[in-house]
Parts: structure tokens; C-alpha cells; sequence
């Protein structure tokens, strides 16, 4: 498989990456710190990953640069099978209610940048003859929680968009993956206070890995979030109004 | 949050940072600390609510030469990773430790030793350079070529002489991924001390196994990696790790009667062709083993003599007391390493497992004063009750690693609850 992914060097994507790399595809890297995309690539080959490891400057707050990100990975692998997104900001809720800036930050990269970045990678592998776009929402755009209440918003936007995205594409060969984790033990989630079910990055890459090798257009990781939105899109309003959910 | 130690005593509490940015997050911490798999307060903070680094996010491999084995790779990598990558290809670590949950930074600050201490000594021995941030801020390369001193001080200095950021090292040629085992059943201590010994010229990993609650019959387990013509023509697997409730408190008949069954179950095994998991890391198959001590915790109390005699005086010694040990192992150590404060020496290295009571402290003292008497010493990564007395007395060699810690550290910036109760830093 020829993948390129926007978000390795941490996190669930490096482990996505690490899991693609040991099974000898070929790989290329989009990122912001050209520092930690040479140490990820380096990580990548000697794991495994075929060919050279190639990776290009790509950052979510300038889509100005999208389209020539994605001419790079073009030209490095010939041909664009599975573009991955991992990349993403989080703030909790407080953080984002205090300061204004954060919050327009998060919302544009987690959305619009998002979607901006799809967008440019939509027709390339529509052009190609189809391929796999795999994006990492989360599942706090699934209900309106208090304590996701701006994140959970711009996630629960972007699943839409890619809801639509395998509606109306998969039939011209586009598959996309919308993943929604949970809550995994990253660096992302650092200092959090740990729910229960908690993942590890690793256990998330392996179900998202065959998600995309089986082109499922929605996956939860780790799985059990699945029954607990389930049950909490559900709950009555009384309920979620009362509740620090 | 709450740290532990592997042997789940003592506690200590204090904040955690997680990244894959180990410089970052390294800066202004007391201490870096991997997956904590020392057994006593090596890995914890002092008290009073310090700042840790956690490195287990750092863990990519950087460069890998196929062709001389020197491999570079962040502080945070498992040995169980570096495993996956290695083993099929041919290669192995120089040196395993009795787990695979460990991370390189971590190897390196206790210079862990294995089954072939007689023969590779230390994971120190074969390490080349070392990227580590040093007390005031700067992030310097220490090798053998470039700051001697505070590279040796650091192989073995439990993580007190900077932050171990990087580490590049060797790996070793190895004809098969599998390993090739021979258990030998012996009657008793002295039995086993010879034949250790005796197998030290032909068997790259030996070790000793004794039954301390029952019979006090012991086994002698050796190996090497096996010819590839005699190895089966695929890749080794784990077995799948078992999860075990445990009991409030683990009650002696029950180690004894699974003591003489483990006996018995490998002593008919003889001469066989093994995976190195199983070999190398027969504990990694139960979750959480540590939890089978009962809530108190335990501890494993590890020292090298010299001399078999001294072996034998602390055998005398736990009957007398009539102390016995959950577990022990027994194995031969060769060469000091070049690290300062790296625990083996030529002799025999015992490691005991108690769980904790209210006559430990005395117990280890008592074991302590025995290994002094005999020129031994005790191994930092396992310890959590000797006195800074007792310490000081059986290692002269502190008061040079000192020297070069205060050189670089003249604050005391980077600490440990453990440097606190042996070195009488501040908390």
C-alpha cells in the first residue's frame, strides 16, 4: 500500500504508521517540524516501510500549502492509494472558554483546515481510480457533552462531512474511513483525568489498519465507545443537562 | 499521581509529564523515568511533589546499521519493540534483563545484566554514545571519546547524572531467532554454584533457579542460540499473556507447592528448542505478577559476593532466620563494567523475592552486614531498605561517582527518592 499521512510523528498516527511501516509499505510523511518528520521517517525504515521513507512540510493552520504537500507525496510514490489524517488540536472545554484566540485556532484547523485538506486530497484519488481517505474525528462530535462542548463541536462537523463524503464517492472508487476514538493514553491526553476504557494508541492503530484494509466507513477505537455513545446520544435532555458528562 | 515501583513499596506522590517530546518535558523535571520496572524507589521522585518525566512516548528507532548492528534509538523504546524489529532480521540485544518491559534509557541507568553477564557483562558494555541533558539545560552527545566521566557515571547511575534522551548501541549476530535450552535438575546450592561455574566456558546464558521454601533443590537452566539448521523455520511468538486474580496474600504452601511443580515441569523439559520469550522473559507470560505478593507489595533484595562461600554464608544466614524467599535466582557474574556505579562484579549475584513484613528492614540488614563481610554489593535497581551506611561501606567507588555528579550537578537538580535515602539528598 502507498500511504501518505498528515500527523505520524505522534500519537495514534505515529502508531498507524509504525503498524503500516512493519508490514512493509511504502510510506510518505506530512508534518510541521521537519526535525521530528526525519526521526519519524528514520523510525519508519527501520521498521520496515518500503523504499525511502519520503516527507514534506505540511501544516494544518496554512492551507495554502495543502495542494503542494500533497504534489510532493505524489511525486514521491507515483501513485496516492491511502491519504490519513491524524492531525488534529485538542483543548479542554475551560481552556477554550478563557481564551478566544485558542478557540479559533481549534476550530479552524479541526474543520474548515480539515475539510480544506480532504478537498485537495479528494480529487487525486478519485483521478488515480479511487483509494482511501482515513480521517481521525473523535467521538465527542457524536453527542453534545459540557466537557467537549467547542471540540466536540468542530468533530462532530468534520464526521459529517465525511459521513457525506463516502455517501456520495464510494461508488466512483473514493472509500473513507471516519475513525472515532475514544479516549486513548497519548501525549494528546496528558494530564487528563483517565475515564475508564481508556486505549492505547497501539491497539487503536491495529483497528484502524484493518479498517482501511477492509474500507469500513466508520470505526470506533478502542470498540466499546461505540455502546457508550449508543447509549448516550440517548440519554434525555434532563439527564445531560444535570450531568458533567 | 501515585508512583511505584515494580515491587509496588514504597509509594510516593507527585506529577507526571507524558510526550513523545522527551526534551521538552525533561526540562526542569527532578528525574526521567521509563516504564518503572525497578523493583524499590529508583524510579520515583523525592517526596514533596516533584516533577517527573515519563519517557515511554519516546521510543522511535533513529538508525540501524544491517551491516556492524549499531543501532540509535530514543530513550522511551521497549525492549519488547526493539525485539519485533531485531529478531527476524538476525540481530539480538547484547544484553536482556529478566522483562521486556523496560525501556533503553532505563537499561542504561541501572546497566542492566543478564544470563550472560559471565560472558557480554553489562548492556553498559556495549553502549557507544549517549545524547543526555545535563542539570543545567544543555543537551550534550557522552561517549567514551567525548566527556568520559560523565558518560561512566551515567551507565549505572540510575538517571542521576542527566536525562537519558538518546542511546546508540550494538546488537548482535545471532543464527536463528530461537534458543536452544537445557534444564538440569541438581540437589542442592552447592551443586548448582559448581556446575554454573562449569558451564560458563560453553554456555552464553546460564542462570540458577533454587527452591528456598521446600526442598532446596535447585535447577540449572542454560543455553545459547540455537544453529539454524536445528531451528524450526519461523518466527518465535509470545504466548498470549495470562491475567490471574490474586489473592489478598499469597500464602506460603501455595509458592511451595507451585515451586515443586515448576521443578519437576522443567526438570523433565532436558535439552530443548525454545523461543527467547520464553526463555528470557518466563514472567512476562503473567500480567502484573508483582500483585501475587499481597497488598503490602514485596521486594527483591539482589547482591553479588565474590566468593561461593559467601553465597553460602547467606543461605546459612536466611535459614537461620528462617526467611524464605519466594524466588531466587542465581547467577555468575563475570568482568566490571565500565560504568561507575554499575552494580555486578566477578562472583555469584542472588536475588531473593519477600514479600514485605514488619521484620524486612531488619531482614535486609541483616543480609547487608552478611555481604559486606564478604566484599559484596547490592544492586540499586532492586533495592529499596538498605541504609546509606551499609550502602556506602560495601561500594567505595560512590564517592568518585559523586565527584563527577557534583561536577555536573552541583545543585542537586536531578534527584530520586532512592538518592535521597542513599545519598542524603534533599528532598
Amino acid at each position: 500500500m502507498n500511504a501518505v499521512i498528515l500527523g505520524a510523528t505522534k500519537g495514534m498516527g505515529r502508531a498507524l504508521a509504525r503498524r503500516m511501516a512493519a508490514r512493509g509499505d511504502t510510506i510518505f510523511l506530512l508534518g510541521r517540524d521537519s526535525t521530528e518528520l526525519q526521526k519519524s521517517a528514520a523510525d519508519l525504515k527501520v521498521l520496515g516501510a518500503a523504499g525511502d521513507v519520503g516527507w514534506a512540510h505540511c501544516d494544518l493552520e496554512e492551507p495554502a500549502g495543502f495542494a503542494g504537500a500533497l504534489d510532493a507525496a505524489e511525486q514521491a510514490l507515483g501513485r496516492i492509494e491511502t491519504v490519513v489524517v491524524t492531525a488534529a488540536i485538542f483543548a479542554t472545554q475551560e481552556a477554550l472558554e478563557a481564551d478566544a484566540a485558542l478557540r479559533r485556532r481549534l476550530l479552524t484547523v479541526d474543520f474548515v483546515n480539515t475539510v480544506l485538506f480532504c478537498e485537495e486530497a479528494r480529487p487525486r484519488l478519485l483521478d488515480a481510480g479511487g483509494g482511501t481517505l482515513c480521517v481521525f474525528s473523535s467521538v465527542a462530535g457524536d453527542a453534545a457533552r459540557k466537557k467537549v462542548l467547542i471540540y466536540g463541536s468542530a468533530k462532530a462537523a468534520l464526521s459529517h462531512y465525511l459521513t457525506g463524503l463516502d455517501h456520495k464517492f464510494r461508488r466512483e472508487g473514493l472509500k473513507t474511513v471516519l475513525v472515532k476514538p475514544g479516549f486513548v493514553r497519548t501525549g494528546m491526553t496528558q494530564g487528563l483525568e483517565e475515564p475508564r476504557f481508556a486505549g492505547e494508541p497501539d491497539d487503536v492503530a491495529r483497528t484502524v489498519l484493518e479498517a482501511i484494509d477492509s474500507g469500513r466507513p466508520v470505526v470506533y477505537a478502542p470498540g466499546i465507545w461505540r455502546w457508550i455513545m449508543f447509549v448516550i446520544k440517548r440519554l434525555p435532555r434532563v439527564i445531560m443537562r444535570k450531568t458533567e458528562l | 499521581m501515585r508512583f511505584v515501583g515494580w515491587g509496588r513499596y514504597p509509594e510516593v506522590e507527585g506529577f507526571e509529564l507524558r510526550s513523545e517530546d522527551l526534551p521538552r518535558i525533561s526540562d526542569g523535571a527532578v528525574l526521567t523515568r521509563g516504564l518503572g520496572r525497578s523493583y524499590g524507589d529508583s524510579s520515583l521522585p523525592p517526596r514533596g511533589g516533584h516533577t517527573v518525566a515519563a519517557s515511554p512516548l519516546a521510543d522511535r528507532f533513529l538508525a540501524f546499521d544491517t551491516r556492524s548492528g549499531v543501532m540509535r534509538a530514543e530513550a522511551g523504546l521497549c525492549l519488547r519493540r526493539l525485539n519485533d524489529a531485531s529478531l527476524h532480521r538476525g540481530w539480538t540485544v547484547p544484553v536482556s534483563p529478566g522483562t521486556e518491559q523496560v525501556t533503553l534509557g532505563g537499561m542504561v541507568a541501572a546497566d542492566v545484566h543478564g544470563k550472560n553477564h559471565h560472558r557480554d557483562g553489562t548492556f553498559g558494555n556495549h553502549v557507544r554514545s549517549l545524547k543526555l541533558r545535563v542539570a543545567d539545560g544543555r543537551i550534550l552527545e557522552v561517549s567514551d571519546e567525548s566527556e568520559r566521566d560523565l558518560f561512566r557515571a551515567t551507565l549505572g547511575g540510575m538517571g542521576l547524572t542527566g536525562h537519558i534522551l538518546e542511546v546508540e548501541f550494538a546488537l548482535g549476530r545471532i543464527p536463528s531467532p530461537w534458543i536452544l535450552a537445557q534444564t538440569k535438575p541438581l540437589d542442592g546450592v552447592e551443586s548448582l554454584l559448581d556446575a554454573l561455574r562449569s558451564s560458563a566456558s560453553d554456555w552464553p546464558y546460564t542462570v540458577g533457579w533454587v527452591d528456598c521454601l521446600g526442598s532446596g533443590r535447585a535447577l540449572l537452566i542454560r543455553g545459547r542460540w540455537s544453529a539454524k539448521e536445528r531451528a524450526p523455520n519461523r518466527a518465535p511468538r509470545r504466548k498470549k499473556e495470562r491475567s490471574w486474580p490474586a489473592p489478598p496474600v499469597l500464602p506460603a504452601f501455595l509458592v511451595r507447592l507451585y515451586n515443586s511443580y515448576y521443578r519437576s515441569r522443567r526438570a523433565r523439559s532436558g535439552e530443548c528448542i525454545v523461543s527467547p520469550f520464553e526463555f528470557f522473559y518466563p514472567l512476562d507470560g503473567i500480567r502484573r505478577w508483582n500483585r501475587f505478593y499481597g497488598r503490602r507489595g514485596f521486594t527483591q533484595y539482589q547482591c553479588v559476593v565474590p566468593e561461593a562461600s559467601g553465597a553460602l554464608r547467606l543461605f546459612r544466614l536466611l535459614r537461620e532466620r528462617r526467611a524464605r524467599p519466594y524466588l531466587c535466582v542465581v547467577k555468575d557474574c563475570g568482568a566490571e563494567s565500565v560504568g561507575m556505579l554499575s552494580f555486578p562484579h566477578p562472583g555469584i549475584s542472588l536475588a531473593l523475592d519477600f514479600p514485605i513484613r514488619k521484620e524486612t528492614q531488619a531482614l535486609v540488614d541483616a543480609l547487608n552486614e552478611a555481604v559486606i563481610e564478604g566484599k559484596g554489593r547490592v544492586y540499586l535497581a532492586k533495592d529499596a531498605f538498605t541504609r546509606a551506611e551499609h550502602y556506602r561501606a560495601m561500594d567505595p567507588r560512590v564517592e568518585a561517582w559523586l565527584g563527577v555528579r557534583r561536577k555536573w550537578d552541583p545543585e542537586i537538580r536531578l534527584r530520586s527518592a532512592q538518592s535521597v535515602r542513599l545519598f542524603g539528598d534533599p528532598e
